[in-house]
């Protein structure tokens, strides 16, 4: 399953990133890796991007970019 | 770098939100000078500051950043600074890497990429306020074995620690670890496709071996690197296209290598730092899988105010409430300020003899001037709100409820920012769409930016709806001048929302789109760093509009006292028949559709230096009509100016209204389109802007004018 999938308010571990994602050097650089856990907090007004929680600090990121992250619960 | 060489002088480096810039204000308080770049409008801060023996050095403030590779502008000015430091050029005696104490793991690998450079690096472990009671760890342990200097706990919040750091910093200079090895274990594998780069950095510009390992490393990681070479031919560095074409095919060779051994190239680097990072962190004893599913307090404030719907309502009722505060709060010390100019414009009257100096000085410098400076205390305000809600974090969430409404009309939710920042001023506004990494979608910003209605508006808004618009109360509750303000200010916004939307469908640009946005912690806003900023921006208007204006106003005055016409019959002749009155006059039939006489007119064409000018115009023409022993009040002057031949007054409120619309639209503040020019490089987007802008003022006004009149007001 993505990050898309994950409903608000669980929790998952990042597998891997789909494709040539532009952005996984990005979410890399962020702490964002394979092997991390994340919590899926919200999503925001009006379907907008979602906001996670991974490290220590809160991040948010679009749901089209969350498809491309592969993860496992 | 204007920093003379051969002087220490020390750098502050770090993630975006780690608390650099209350370090910076807290090591130099107000000794701070703001520039930019060369060639761009990166905001660049130095400051000075003090070692305990009284010894000075200049202190750099870099933009914040996640990593030495470069994505948006303000990170690429960090890579290229850096790049010019390992290459001799004028490198700082210490890096001061800050770091967020709540946020360690993913801070300290900005920390790692820097202890690569050979250069001193002292971590600032700031914000420990927030964690002392939770946080032991051996920092000089943690120390060694990140490769850094030293590592000193502090708060700037509480201004603790930066003796300590100061003390530090002056010791650490001129310690050398360019002999440390590459800290990170790197397979054989890997080894093997970066030995080809490596070996040309350490031939061609003699990287040591760390050096080396670490360029070579984020070289592949992002196209962008190779970028930045390129450009540092201007620098001195010998980077001709047979050597650019070199590194390019090496890179390409490293990429397929690892590709073929099934490595993503671009994930490489961070992953094997962080895996070192968290190793040596966890013999820190730091625990690198903090407890996610913990709410902190920020998350319980976001319940509600990031909240599906009270998130959105409450972000406009803040919106609303500041708007009518500028026009209620700002309204004593306006008086003040209001007397005080007729006060000293009458002293001066007194003290010196009749002649044209005085009528120079009193009814050309201070009458204009003063006509602007009342506005300070608005301006004040609305920066203050600004500030605050960028400082406590808040304006993250906006730019987060408000992404998808942003991305529907072509914009982005980092637009939020600049865009209200363009309610203050839209120069730094359009600076601050730097953050934008989709070029598409920064231009298009850029482009509707001027529409918000910006602080240089405020004074003519205000004049014309303190003049023209009763104070009266809308059901019973609303004030009608403050709801005419918001109004003009939602015509400029809403406008502005449409036509991004026809710009993004016709704008054909290249760029991709991303959203990865921190939501720092709210914090409480250092006060004196959130005074700093309003002062300096106070500053920054009156010194720069006080300057345009006085020139405005010594010139204008000379337009309209002369030639001098001996009419015993009136005032009203004289300035009539002047120069201005000429001028007026000649763009008079283009502008009498949208309800305007030859004296807005002069004003008209004056504000296209600065739009507030219109007020000190307005002001310079009628103390110069009245010639009279008083500084007159610029409001009563126009409610009481009557048309000779009708005998109504010449300024209606609807005429107030047309005017109002036509500054909502109008392109007149021409430092925007330079500041444009410089920010797309060409011609073609600020000319675009001018076009349009005027097309749709005069549109506009011509409706609001023509309409009104048809349907009997005025």
């Amino acid at each position: 399953m993505t990050l898309f999938d994950l409903i608000d308010g669980d929790i998952a571990t990042v597998q891997s990133f789909t494709g040539d994602m532009e952005l996984q050097s990005r979410l890399v650089e962020m702490g964002i890796l394979p092997g991390i856990r994340i919590r899926r907090i919200k999503t925001a007004p009006m379907n907008g991007p979602i906001e996670l929680k991974v490290r220590d600090y809160h991040v948010s990121l679009r749901q089209v970019d969350a498809r491309n992250i592969l993860i496992e619960k | 770098m204007t920093t003379p060489p051969n002087t220490s002088w020390v750098a502050l480096v770090g993630n975006p939100n780690s608390g650099k810039t209350a370090i910076f204000n807290v090591l130099t308080g107000l000794n701070q000078k703001v520039s930019n770049y060369p060639g761009v409008t990166v905001e660049k801060k130095i400051g000075k500051a003090r070692f305990a023996d009284g010894e000075q050095f200049d202190l750099l403030d870099l933009p914040g950043t996640y990593s030495l590779t470069p994505e948006s502008m303000d990170e690429r000015i960090v890579t290229e600074q850096v790049l010019n430091w390992i290459h001799g050029n004028n490198p700082p005696s210490v890096i001061v890497s800050v770091v967020d104490a709540t946020n360690l793991s993913r801070n300290f690998y900005l920390t790692t990429q820097l202890a690569d450079l050979g250069i001193p690096v002292v971590v600032a472990l700031n914000m420990m306020d927030l964690v002392i009671d939770k946080l032991e760890i051996d920092l000089e342990k943690l120390a060694d074995d990140l490769g850094v200097a030293a590592i000193v706990p502090m708060s700037a919040t509480e201004k603790w620690g930066q003796k300590k750091l100061l003390t530090v910093i002056q010791k650490s200079r001129g310690i050398k670890n360019h002999e440390n090895p590459f800290p990170i274990f790197l397979n054989d594998d890997i080894s093997t496709a970066l030995n080809p780069l490596q070996y040309m950095f350490e031939r061609e510009f003699g990287y040591n071996e760390r050096m080396s390992t670490a360029q070579a490393l984020r070289l592949i990681t992002r196209h962008s690197t190779l970028e930045i070479y390129n450009e540092m031919s201007s620098n001195g560095v010998p980077t001709d296209s047979a050597f650019m074409e070199s590194l390019e095919n090496k890179r390409q060779d490293a990429v397929d290598i690892l590709e073929d051994l099934g490595i993503k190239h671009r994930i490489m680097e961070a992953t094997l730092r962080y895996e070192w990072l968290d190793s040596v962190l966890t013999a820190a004893k730091i625990n690198i899988d903090p407890q996610i599913a913990e709410t902190n307090y920020s998350e319980k404030l976001d319940g509600l105010l990031t909240h599906k719907f009270a998130g959105p309502a409450i972000f406009v009722l803040m919106l609303y409430f500041i708007f009518q505060s500028i026009f209620t709060w700002a309204i004593i010390p306006m008086d003040w300020i209001n007397s005080g100019v007729a006060w000293f414009g009458n002293q001066v009257l007194n003290l010196m003899s009749a002649g044209m100096l005085r009528d120079l000085l009193v009814e050309g410098v201070i009458a204009g001037v003063g006509a602007i400076l009342i506005f300070l205390p608005q301006i004040l305000i609305l920066m203050f709100f600004m500030t605050l809600l960028e400082d406590t974090g808040y304006m993250a969430r906006v730019a987060f409820m408000m992404d998808r409404f942003m991305t529907m009309i072509g914009l982005h939710g980092r637009s939020v920012l600049p865009l209200m920042s363009g309610y203050a001023c839209a120069i730094p506004g359009i600076m601050s769409t730097r953050t934008i990494d989709s070029w598409k979608e920064r231009l298009i910003t850029i482009l509707i930016l001027p529409l918000m209605s910006c602080s240089a508006r405020l004074p003519v808004y205000a004049l014309m709806i303190g003049a023209f618009i009763p104070a009266a109360n809308v059901f019973g509750f609303i004030n009608l001048q403050g709801l005419t303000l918001v109004m003009m200010y939602f015509l400029g916004t809403s406008t502005a929302f449409l036509l991004a939307k026809v710009f993004s469908i016709f704008i054909k640009v290249e760029g991709k789109s991303s959203f990865v946005m921190e939501l720092p912690p709210y914090r409480t806003p250092l006060w004196r760093s959130v005074f700093s900023q309003v002062l300096n921006r106070g500053k920054l208007f009156v010194v720069n509009a006080g300057k345009i204006i006085m020139a405005i106003s010594i010139v204008l005055w000379f337009l309209a006292s002369f030639p001098k016409v001996d009419d015993p019959s009136g005032n009203e002749n004289s300035i009539r028949n002047s120069y201005a009155g000429k001028i007026g006059r000649t763009i008079e039939p283009v502008i009498q559709p949208l309800g305007f006489d030859w004296k807005l007119g002069i004003g008209l064409i004056t504000s296209f230096a600065a739009r507030e000018v219109l007020v000190s115009t307005m002001a310079t023409i009628y103390n110069v009509e009245s010639d009279g022993e008083d500084v007159i009040q610029l409001k009563d002057a126009m409610k009481s100016d009557m048309n000779p031949k009708t005998g109504m007054p010449i300024y209606t409120p609807l005429v107030a209204l047309s005017l109002m619309v036509f500054f909502v639209f109008a392109a007149q503040c021409m430092a925007t389109f330079a500041i444009v020019r410089n920010e797309t490089n060409s011609w073609k987007w600020p000319l675009f802007m001018i076009v349009y802008m005027n097309l749709l003022a005069y549109g506009a006004s011509f409706i609001v004018y023509q309409g009104g009149l048809m349907l009997g007001f005025g």
